[in-house]
């Protein structure tokens, strides 16, 4: 670990608060809108705060700093969650917030490239950042830069064939700096993404394509650190997956019960009750 | 819909009386009397990479058919093979593009066209990376029907912002291209004929170079302007030969960049006047090089009489390439005949 580069890392902040902060900014900015993809950035939150607060290294003063950690957003509707772990890093600053999805912001409602400090690629048309990934990881070892790229992705991007073109390349090119994160909620527009595409076993199914892979509770936040560790660490000679398996709207009970669809209703009245909600949950 | 109104069973025509061999006619585009460049792209490749250590090479399992594998055999290490899988190809170039790479990725141009556009679009060009697409088979150059056939190509990538597209007419523009694409910084597709590709325009006009971007006149004629790209300006070239036997000034215009299209030359010759302005391209006449001509001189104001050469809209039959040409009416004999009717 660079210390200098993980200032962020090494505060004493827990990772539990950490996880908080970042499903406090995404109410936050959906609150602003009045809509946002709220039940994915809850879930994912945990995933988020691992990965800036445990997992990569980055310069939050330098997004560019050519020794970071890439980490791609494939799923770009997910741009509310990444936006707040972004600010909860240092890398966007917090008071662009409530600017967040209006004219001339730098937090699209998608998430873009172009756009946004820390947003390495625009996501948002499916099955696209795994093979982007591919492409990273090799260019990072033709420098012989020993960082990693990591690529975020949703369960329903497992239907999509791309993302499996990805996974052979990836076994081929003997991609170990390329670490694949699945938030598997279950949930895609329709419904559950497993009602929609027979995946089977999806832990056995990157096992057979030769990628070392774990399936974790994705709202376990010592699992998810220690699936981390053990990707990072592992002598395979390959790429890595952790498949997180989620819950929408972790941490606002009274959405997490509620119906869950892909996009999560929330009236007007009931941003300040799911603030409210999150706040009885704060970490000590 | 009836099971008979979808299928498209022929009659047999015509009993050929000399047999043409289909795959022979897919390795190269042979023209008489022109030399040939053996895998010119290739060898451009190479060079440019000599000069160009961000130069990386990609095929999606058509290396060997889009002339990559001299690349491939040269720098070995600079070669990344990424299997059958064009969606990938696109993806992973611009990932290599993101890490400060010069990548040129080659498949057949059907494949980049329909079946990795998104990929084209959202990975490369929304990004404006410098991903150099050359694929090959492009219009009408197999026999193999409407899954080889990339007769739309052109018009595809037209629709996409930060796109600069080349339709190469010859071995001289594919030597001249591929170092300026190069070193240039954003997405290029290009064209890309292969195997032993003929030398034409050097031929015609012996200080030619391709520029990027640049319309050139390649042989003046006082009643008619053909605007060609592409093989099609080879065609065109000879056809303004068998014109001037029987007394037709033919001119020539290549135009082998269609974007950015160099729309100031195309008004200066068209603009002239008292000339009859023909578009020829390998390409359906929807949304290729004569709707951009068209458009061109229309929204300036020039309205010469004006007719195109292309292919129909239509999905193409399969079979021998020069009965093709002539069914199609790509043939100097076609050009010509079809012009003199129009005089």
């Amino acid at each position: 670990m660079n210390s200098e580069s993980r200032s962020a890392a090494l505060s004493n902040v827990s990772l539990e608060m950490r996880a908080w902060n970042i499903r406090r900014k995404a109410l936050l900015m959906g609150e602003v809108q009045g809509q946002g993809y709220i039940g994915q950035a809850l879930g994912v939150a945990d995933v988020l705060a691992a990965s800036y607060f445990h997992a990569l290294e980055y310069r939050p003063e330098d997004p560019e700093w050519e020794g970071r950690d890439r980490f791609l957003l494939s799923i770009g509707h997910y741009a509310i969650a990444l936006y707040a772990v972004l600010m909860e890093a240092g890398i966007l600053p917090e008071n662009e917030l409530e600017t967040y999805g209006m004219d001339d912001s730098r937090m699209p409602m998608s998430g873009m490239a172009s756009y946004t400090p820390g947003m390495e690629i625009t996501g948002g048309s499916l099955g696209h950042g795994l093979g982007i990934a591919v492409g990273m990881a090799m260019g990072l070892k033709r420098k012989n830069n020993p960082a990693f790229v990591f690529n975020l992705m949703s369960d329903g991007e497992l239907g999509e064939g791309s993302t499996w073109e990805a996974v052979m390349s990836g076994v081929q090119h003997r991609l170990d700096n390329l670490i694949c994160l699945v938030d598997f909620n279950d949930q895609q527009a329709d419904g559950k993404s497993t009602a929609a595409l027979a995946q089977g076993d999806e832990l056995a199914k990157w096992r057979a394509f030769g990628w070392h892979a774990q399936r974790v509770d994705g709202n376990d936040l010592r699992a998810v650190v220690a699936a981390f560790d053990e990707a990072r660490g592992t002598d395979h000679p390959g790429p890595r997956v952790i498949i997180f398996d989620t819950r929408m709207c972790k941490g606002v009970d009274f959405l997490e019960t509620r119906e869950i669809t892909h996009f999560v209703r929330v009236e007007s009245d009931e941003w300040a009750k799911a603030l409210a909600k999150l706040e009885e949950g704060k970490p000590q | 819909m009836t099971l008979a109104s979808m299928a498209r069973k022929y009659e047999p025509r015509r009993i050929p009386e000399q047999k043409v061999a289909t795959t022979a006619m897919i390795a190269s585009l042979a023209a008489e009397g022109y030399d040939t460049v053996n895998a010119p792209f290739g060898h451009a490749l190479v060079e440019a990479a000599r000069k160009d250590d961000r130069i990386v090479g990609l095929s999606a399992d058509l290396a060997k058919y889009t002339d990559l594998h001299i690349f491939a055999q040269a720098m070995p290490d600079r070669f990344y093979q990424m299997g059958m899988a064009e969606q990938l190809l696109m993806s992973a170039a611009a990932g290599l593009a993101r890490e400060g790479f010069n990548p040129f990725a080659t498949t057949y141009a059907v494949f980049a066209s329909r079946r990795a556009y998104d990929f084209i679009a959202m990975a490369i060009a929304e990004e404006n990376l410098p991903v150099k697409i050359c694929c090959a088979l492009p219009g009408l150059t197999t026999g193999y029907g409407p899954s080889h056939q990339a007769t739309e190509d052109l018009a595809i990538f037209r629709g996409l912002p930060n796109m600069t597209i080349i339709d190469p007419c010859d071995a001289d523009d594919i030597i001249g291209m591929v170092p300026q694409i190069a070193a240039h910084d954003g997405p290029v597709y290009s064209r890309l004929p292969r195997g032993k590709v003929p030398s034409v325009l050097t031929r015609h006009k012996p200080d030619y170079k391709f520029e990027l971007g640049k319309a050139q006149v390649i042989r003046e004629g006082r009643d008619v302007l053909i605007i060609s790209t592409g093989f099609m300006s080879m065609r065109a070239l000879d056809a303004a030969e068998r014109l001037a036997a029987d007394n037709v000034d033919a001119a020539v215009l290549h135009v082998p960049t269609i974007k950015p299209f160099d729309a100031a030359t195309i008004l200066a010759e068209a603009g002239r006047g008292g000339r009859l302005v023909v578009t020829a391209e390998n390409h359906t006449i929807v949304g290729g090089l004569g709707e951009a001509v068209a458009s061109t001189l229309l929204t300036n104001g020039i309205a010469p009489t004006f007719r195109m050469i292309g292919l129909p809209g239509q999905f193409l039959e399969a079979g021998a390439l020069p009965t093709l040409h002539e069914m199609y009416g790509l043939t100097v004999d076609k050009v010509s005949e079809r012009i003199k009717g129009w005089l």
